[in-house]
């Protein structure tokens, strides 16, 4: 029988840091989408906080905690990121887990790295733990949440996780030149 | 030359530069220009188009004289004010526009030839012979004439883009921004307060007007250090807000590390887009200058710019000093003068019967002329009494102040003007949510302009639904602004209007005799207000004189159009972050990093490989032959993972399907695919692939790799427009599925030696889908073919992708195949027939390339009504044929057209165009998909082929698209 290697999207390309701020990839057991069928949105919801200790968020949120959580993704659609699920009667289920780089930028100015990456009104009042959005980053279509005091998590398409990093570490490299003037 | 005391410099810490090559010595916190003063420089620039010589006019950013280019090679920077460059270790600057120096110009002999050089002299001298002005002309008044040029390299420095948000944005950090910033911070809102110097302050630096008892500048620098300390607070210094746009979003300019000698990774410059629920403009005003018979002599400079120089820099602009002017701000610098012992050799006041208090010789009247060989020697004053001649080497100079009103004008509103003040106005609202304040609402003591900056910040509290903090009003100076308009002074000889465009009032008068009554004519015609300054020192000069030329009232002229930016921006700020592939992301395949010996093509974000060359090719065309061979002869590897591939659920999935593709879907069985094809609501092809059916209720829906986004969102479009009913939801799995085309005669032998559980014809016959496993993972499996063969394609979870791909790449070799690339990809589907976006380009139906067939009649799909309007339909259109050359040149080119026998190659007879081409080591001849009118009913036909563009023709044979294998007999096998 073969054997089939695994590869993460930023395989090689991180750990990185620079200054105070620290790029990590993240790798997930799972992420599925899920989106609930005409009708099915409080079942789902209920089934999936039963299976995950999550329920489905609202537009612009995100639910549950690091490793069990659920991101808003689009109308009616949400990313589980953690374990793998069960089905969910009454939702579409689609596996993501290969889909998406998923990296976290933490530590005293990464929000100062993301304001040179998306347009987002990013301010600690704004965009507080809890929240997430489908955004632009770098010319990127994103997800964005944000996971702690100075954490933040991200998803790009796996396609695009050698941009995405590059984009992210100069920035950082901006900023971190920045305090040293 | 530079003062024994004062000033808010350090004269500890000396600081070594160059200028043209020479080296000097001026001091932390001076500017290039207040260092060359210190120096003794007068000459620093020669003028645009004359060549005359000329000197620092200024202490800001509307500088029109003191231009100056930094750096070599692709740093090189042109027209850089040096009045706002500070002052660094090392820092070497250059003059510009003369040679071979700025002290000796040989194209100053322009200047003796002033006469003929008025405004329109290039319109009306160069008009004939008509060639020459692209030839000959135009290149030679370009070297004679311009401002610093640039390198032409590639710009190798950092620079930054980044957005910032706050409650209150305010513009200008003088007396108004400042009160307005403490206010504001104070009740609590997040306040961004920019800057375009790199100290805080305002003309309270350069003016040392007391505030709260103290000196203003000490002021300043508290409040400002106040404000830094507050978490609510953003101090950006050397940052130029550059424009207003829509809701509330503002453009500004930092300069990072410009001023710094050794700026490590620090960005050059910043470009931010800073939204601002509320703005406070407090940018001040700019001191305007009077027009009199050579009045751009080095040594002549704006009244508050001396002061600046005096106060700020400790710098002496001359040793014997003349002060004219038409306002108070005249006499405030004959004070300032006198306070640093400076010797005032007249004042001269344009108003009658004022008086002064100082002990200096007051002239009522106006300064006529100047002389003085390289700067400024003496002046003439005309008075009731005749003309005067006094001795001076700086004349100051105030024509009154305009306010900095540039920004409220970015979203077209016009300003007002205000007799009292002799200048135009902010109009309330010209920006919603920007409140002027101070100078730039055209308020001219400190008392009012700190009163107008807290009053501004409360509004904007008060719409926040913050309450104000109403700080105290710190006590300031009080006095009145007493203007008497005087926009020129009459007389023989050139008096200039604008510095850096040298356009003079006759200029602008003959304009005006030439029907260029307009202000915007009149701007064109002259030049006046272009370039980097945009006329901030000469447009309400200029505008004045207009309108006295044409009997006009100056609010009945108008102002010329304020446009951003408000400063000269470089491109490399502009563009920071999308220099080179910072334009667009890049998108690898799984597979990309096993594919290294492949040159790459780009398709859309994705980079495919072309063809994979092995050692003794020297062709790509070798290399493609090779890998057709592959897949007709054994069998073939390709990475189709590009393509799109949607996943669509729900119970009316397939009802769904049948909207948006052409045929039926619901009709399809689980674990079969099916060919679809997809018009947009005009009608029109939009896109095609295959959707297979994984289950009841679940499809996979594949695109074209250009089109994968377009689908995707009219999904999103039909779905939640067209058919919100449909109980069905849909998501992208591109990138979770690498997916791998296996083709060719041995492609079930090379997946059988890898899957876990054989294969079979029967178990996997033609467009059937399936699941399987490979080394215990899963994977997909549709017998699809794009090449004609018996084919298939494999996805597995994008983890496993390169693995698979070496994997298959390595059994296809040892059966006597390999990978192969996208021109190998191209000639296959060539060879059958099969579209892409090459023939179906958005202008193309159903019908031209052949597929009505697939327009069910049974049903109701998006773009059918739409694709059965008159026309759309008529035989006579272009359609898909296949071609073949038949003439002594055996190649055919895409983009070639087509035309009869034996008519003539133009427009009116074309008869269609070539849509793809390749060579076929199948057939061993050229092949051609195209479009040709009434084409399949001409099958046979000898059509002649002309590509205008390669200088190509041919003759080629009218063919079926479909070359090899008709029956489709190889894939189904």
């Amino acid at each position: 029988m073969i054997e089939l290697l695994a590869k993460t999207p930023c395989d090689g390309l991180l750990p990185r840091t620079i200054g105070t701020v620290t790029l990590t990839e993240i790798s997930f057991e799972a992420i599925t989408s899920v989106a609930p069928l005409t009708g099915q949105e409080d079942a789902v919801s209920g089934t999936l906080k039963a299976q995950m200790g999550a329920a489905f968020p609202k537009p612009g949120r995100t639910t549950g905690k690091a490793h069990a959580r659920a991101v808003w993704s689009g109308l009616g659609q949400a990313l589980v990121l953690g374990p793998a699920l069960q089905p969910i009667p009454g939702a579409a289920m689609t596996d993501q887990t290969d889909a998406w780089a998923c990296v976290a930028l933490e530590g005293d100015g990464a929000r100062d790295v993301l304001a040179r990456l998306t347009p987002l009104d990013l301010r600690p009042s704004v965009f507080r733990q809890g929240h997430a959005a489908r955004t632009e980053l770098a010319h990127m279509s994103a997800v964005l949440m944000r996971t702690g005091e100075s954490r933040y998590g991200i998803m790009a398409f796996r396609s695009m996780a050698k941009t995405l990093v590059h984009d992210v570490t100069e920035a950082m490299t901006s900023v971190a030149a920045r305090t040293r003037l | 030359m530079r003062l024994p005391s004062g000033g808010l410099i350090d004269r500890s810490h000396p600081i070594r530069f160059s200028y043209d090559g020479h080296s000097y010595q001026g001091v932390q916190g001076d500017t290039l220009a207040s260092a060359l003063i210190a120096n003794g420089l007068k000459t620093v620039a020669r003028s645009f188009k004359y060549h005359r010589p000329r000197g620092i006019m200024t202490a800001g950013s509307e500088e029109p004289n003191a231009l100056v280019t930094l750096g070599h090679g692709a740093g090189q920077e042109p027209n850089l004010r040096a009045t706002t460059l500070e002052l660094y270790e090392g820092l070497a600057a250059r003059s510009q526009n003369c040679w071979p120096s700025v002290n000796f110009d040989l194209l100053a002999l322009n200047d003796l030839a002033a006469p003929f050089f008025g405004a329109g002299f290039y319109y009306k001298t160069f008009m004939w012979p008509r060639a020459f002005w692209e030839m000959l002309y135009e290149p030679a008044i370009r070297r004679a004439a311009g401002l610093g040029a640039l390198s032409g390299l590639p710009d190798e420095d950092r620079y930054e883009r980044a957005f910032a948000h706050c409650d209150l944005l305010v513009i200008g950090a003088g007396p108004a921004g400042l009160m307005a910033a403490l206010e504001a911070a104070r009740a609590g809102a997040d306040v961004i307060l920019a800057d375009e110097d790199s100290r805080m302050g305002g003309r309270l630096n350069a003016d040392l007007t007391e505030v709260d008892g103290r000196p203003g500048p000490d002021w300043a620098a508290d409040v400002a250090a106040d404000l830094a300390q507050m978490d609510n607070v953003r101090c950006m210094s050397r940052t130029t807000v550059t424009g207003a746009y829509d809701h509330g979003t503002f453009s500004a300019v930092e300069r990072v590390a410009m001023h710094l000698p050794h700026p490590g990774d620090a960005p050059r410059e910043a470009f931010w887009r800073i939204v601002a629920k509320r703005a406070v403009l407090a940018t001040g005003a700019l001191e305007r200058p009077v027009a009199f018979q050579n009045n751009d002599r080095p040594g002549i400079m704006m009244a508050g710019a001396v002061r600046s120089y005096l106060n700020r820099y400790a710098v002496a602009p001359g040793r014997s000093v003349a002060v004219f002017g038409n306002n108070d701000s005249a006499h405030a610098t004959a004070r300032a003068l006198i306070d640093h012992g400076i010797h005032v050799a007249a004042l001269i006041d344009s108003r009658p019967g004022v008086q002064t208090d100082l002990d200096v010789p007051l002239y009522h009247g106006q300064v006529c002329g100047s002389e003085g060989r390289k700067g400024l020697e003496a002046i003439s004053i005309a008075t009731a009494s005749g003309i005067e001649k006094v001795q001076a080497d700086c004349l100051a100079v105030s024509g009154g102040w305009n306010p900095s009103l540039h920004l409220t004008c970015h979203m077209n509103g016009r300003p007002q003007w205000d007799e009292s003040t002799a200048a135009f106005h902010p109009r309330p609202g010209m920006v919603p949510g920007l409140e002027p304040v101070g100078a730039a609402n055209g308020v001219f003591t400190t008392a009012d302009a700190l009163a107008q900056g807290r009053k501004a910040a409360q509004a904007a509290l008060t719409d926040l639904g913050l309450k104000p903090a109403n700080i105290p009003l710190p006590k300031a100076e009080d006095g009145a602004y007493d203007i008497t308009p005087l926009w020129s002074v009459p007389g023989r000889g050139r008096a200039w209007l604008d510095f850096q465009n040298d356009v003079t009032v006759k200029d602008v008068k003959l304009a005006a005799q030439e029907s260029y009554r307009s202000v915007e004519h009149m701007k064109r015609y002259t030049t006046q207000g272009m370039a980097p300054d945009q006329g901030k020192n000469s447009n309400m000069g200029a505008l004045a004189v207009l309108a006295d030329a044409t009997g006009r009232s100056i609010p009945e002229t108008g102002t010329t159009t304020y446009r951003a930016p408000y400063t000269p921006t470089t491109l490399g700020a502009i563009a920071a972050g999308a220099r080179g592939k910072g334009f667009a992301p890049e998108r690898f395949t799984t597979s990309h990093a096993a594919s290294e010996e492949a040159p790459m093509v780009e398709a859309g974000l994705w980079y495919r490989p072309s063809y994979f060359p092995k050692p003794g090719e020297s062709y790509w065309r070798e290399s493609c032959d090779r890998e057709v061979g592959y897949v007709r002869n054994a069998v073939g590897i390709c990475d189709v993972s590009t393509l799109g591939k949607i996943d669509i659920q729900g119970q009316d999935a397939g009802e769904f399907l049948d909207f948006v593709y052409t045929n039926m879907f619901s009709t399809l069985k689980v674990g079969r695919t099916r060919y679809g094809l997809m018009l947009r609501e005009d009608g029109h092809v939009m896109d095609d692939g295959t959707t297979a059916r994984l289950g009841e209720h679940h499809y996979l829906m594949t695109t074209t790799t250009a089109a994968a986004g377009q689908v995707m969102r009219h999904l999103a479009f039909v779905h939640q427009c067209l058919r919100p009913a449909l109980d069905v939801q849909f998501i992208s799995v591109t990138e979770q599925w690498a997916q791998f085309a296996v083709a060719g005669p041995k492609s079930r032998e090379l997946l059988n030696s890898l899957l876990d559980h054989d294969i079979t014809g029967e178990t996997f016959s033609f467009m059937g889908c399936g699941d399987v496993s490979l080394g215990g993972v899963s994977a997909r499996l549709f017998r699809i073919s794009f090449s004609g063969e018996h084919a298939y394609e494999i996805a597995v979870p994008a983890r496993y992708g390169e693995s698979l791909f070496r994997l298959l790449r390595a059994r296809a070799e040892t059966l006597g195949g390999g990978a192969y690339g996208m021109e190998a990809l191209n000639v296959l589907r060539i060879e059958k027939g099969f579209i892409t976006h090459s023939e179906i380009h958005g202008r193309v139906t159903a019908f031209d390339v052949g597929l009505q067939g697939m327009m069910s009649k049974k049903k109701d799909f998006v773009g059918k009504t739409a694709s059965e309007r008159p026309g759309l339909m008529d035989p006579d259109r272009e359609r898909l044929v296949g071609l073949k050359p038949t003439g002594p040149v055996k190649q055919l080119t895409a983009g070639a057209h087509l035309f009869n026998l034996g008519e003539d190659a133009v427009r009116q007879n074309d008869q269609g165009y070539i849509t793809s081409v390749g060579f076929s080591p199948t057939l061993g001849h050229f092949l051609g998909l195209g479009f040709l009118r009434n084409g399949p009913d001409r099958i046979g036909e000898e059509i002649r082929m002309v590509d205008h563009v390669r200088g190509i023709e041919t003759t080629a044979e009218v063919c079926h698209p479909v070359f090899f294998d008709p029956q489709g007999g190889r894939a189904r096998d």
